[in-house]
C-alpha cells in the first residue's frame, strides 16, 4: 500500500517491506504513517511520555508541598511520629526499587537487542522486585493497623493516655502527629497505586514480549515502560529520607522496628 | 542511510547503550543509600535535610540520566524532562509564599 502523501514510501505497519527512508535496520515495520522516519517516531513517543511524566510529577509534588509545609509547622510532631517507622523495612524498600530499576533498564536493553529470553527474565525479575515492596509495604501497614496509627481505619494509638502524655511532655499536639500519619498514608498509598499499576503494565509487557512483540524494530514501548518505572522508584528515592530518617539513622533501633 | 536533519540525535536505536554503565549506575545508586544512612546517623542540625535531599536528588539525577537515557537523548527530551521540575519549583514558591507571608499583615488569617 502507497501513500499519495509519501510517493515510494512502504507505510504498511508490520511488513518487512522496502522502507526508503533509508532505515536498512530492521525497523521498517514498526514505523506508523504519521512519522516522516522511525527517528522522529521515537522522540515523538519520548517527549509524549515525559509530558505525562511532568504531570505525575506534579501531583505527586502537591503531596510533597503539604509535607513540607506540615513538618514546617510541626516540627517537634514529625520528628515524634517518624521513630515509629520501621527504618529496616524502608530501606529494605529502596534498595528494591534501585535494583528494580537496574533490572528494568536491563530489560529495555534486551528488547533493543532483541533478545526475547533476556527480555522476559529481566521483565520478571522487575515484576518480582515491585511484588517484594508492596509485600514489605503491607507489613508496615499491618504493623500501623494493630497498633492504631491508620488515619479513619484504627486511629487509636493516640486514644492511650500513655502516649497522649509522651506528647504532652514534649509539647507536641496530637493533631500535629496524626497530620503525619495522614501525609504518610496519603504518600505511600498513592506511590503503592502506582506500584500496582506499574505491575500490570510490567506484567502485560511480558505478555506482549511472549508472543514475540518487540522484534520488528518497535521495542520503544518498553522503554516507555521503563520510564514510568523509573519514576515510581524517583518518588520513592524522595519518599525514603522524608518519610523514614527525620528522626535521623539509628542502627540501635534499625531492627527493632521503631518504637511502638 | 538518511541524515537526521531535523530530530536530533536520539540513541537505543541506533546503539545501545554499553551494559557497564547500568551496572556502574547501580553501584552509585547503593554507595549513595548507604551514605544517606551514613548522613543520618549523625545528628547536623538544620543540615541533615539538605544533605538528605541532596543526596535524594544525586540518585534522582542518575536515574533520570542513565536509566531513563536523557543523557543520550535530544535537547528537546532533556526540556521535556526538565519541565516537570519547572512545574514543581513553582508550585513550592507561589504557594510556599502564600504560607511564608501570611503573618506580615494584619489580617484574618494571619495566624498562618
Amino acid at each position: 500500500m502507497v501513500s499519495e502523501a509519501h510517493p515510494g514510501l512502504s507505510h504498511e505497519v508490520g511488513a518487512a517491506g522496502p522502507h526508503t527512508g533509508g532505515h536498512g535496520d530492521g525497523h521498517a515495520g514498526a514505523l506508523q504513517h504519521q512519522f516522516d522516519d522511525i527517528a522522529q517516531q521515537r522522540e515523538s513517543n519520548s517527549l509524549g511520555m515525559w509530558l505525562f511524566l511532568a504531570t505525575e510529577v506534579m501531583m505527586f509534588g502537591g503531596l510533597f508541598f503539604a509535607y513540607s509545609l506540615f513538618r514546617w509547622k510541626f516540627d517537634a510532631a514529625f520528628h515524634e511520629a517518624s521513630l515509629h517507622q520501621n527504618v529496616a523495612l524502608g530501606t529494605v524498600n529502596t534498595f528494591i526499587l534501585l535494583f528494580s530499576s537496574l533490572t528494568m533498564a536491563l530489560a529495555v536493553h534486551a528488547a533493543g537487542s532483541k533478545k526475547t529470553g533476556r527480555l522476559l527474565a529481566f521483565l520478571a525479575i522487575t515484576w518480582l522486585m515491585g511484588l517484594g515492596f508492596l509485600i514489605v509495604k503491607a507489613f508496615e501497614w499491618g504493623h500501623d493497623l494493630h497498633i492504631g496509627l491508620i488515619p479513619g481505619v484504627n486511629w487509636s494509638y493516640y486514644d492511650d493516655p500513655h502516649h497522649l502524655e509522651e506528647l504532652l511532655s514534649k509539647n507536641i499536639g496530637v493533631h500535629e502527629v496524626k497530620m503525619f500519619w495522614t501525609i504518610y498514608f496519603c504518600m505511600t498509598g498513592l506511590h503503592a497505586i502506582h506500584m500496582v499499576v506499574g505491575l500490570l503494565v510490567v506484567g502485560g509487557t511480558m505478555i506482549y514480549a511472549a508472543k514475540g512483540a518487540f522484534l520488528n524494530g518497535n521495542d520503544q514501548p518498553v522503554e516507555i515502560v521503563g520510564l514510568y518505572w523509573h519514576l515510581v522508584d524517583i518518588i520513592w528515592i524522595f519518599l525514603f529520607p522524608l518519610l523514614y530518617l527525620i528522626a535521623g539513622f539509628h542502627p540501635e533501633r534499625f531492627l527493632g522496628g521503631g518504637g511502638h | 542511510m538518511t541524515a537526521h536533519t531535523t530530530h536530533g540525535h536520539d540513541e537505543a536505536e541506533h546503539h545501545l547503550i554499553p551494559l557497564g554503565v547500568y551496572f556502574r549506575v547501580f553501584w552509585a545508586l547503593m554507595a549513595f543509600l548507604v551514605l544517606t544512612l551514613f548522613a543520618a546517623y549523625f545528628n547536623l542540625g538544620a543540615l541533615n535535610l539538605p544533605i538528605a535531599l541532596g543526596i535524594a536528588a544525586a540518585k534522582a539525577l542518575i536515574v533520570v540520566l542513565y536509566f531513563m537515557h536523557v543523557k543520550f537523548s535530544s535537547r528537546l527530551v532533556m526540556v521535556f524532562a526538565g519541565s516537570g521540575i519547572v512545574w514543581l519549583v513553582i508550585l513550592f514558591v507561589l504557594t510556599l509564599s502564600d504560607y511564608v507571608s501570611r503573618p506580615w499583615l494584619p489580617v484574618p488569617g494571619a495566624g498562618g
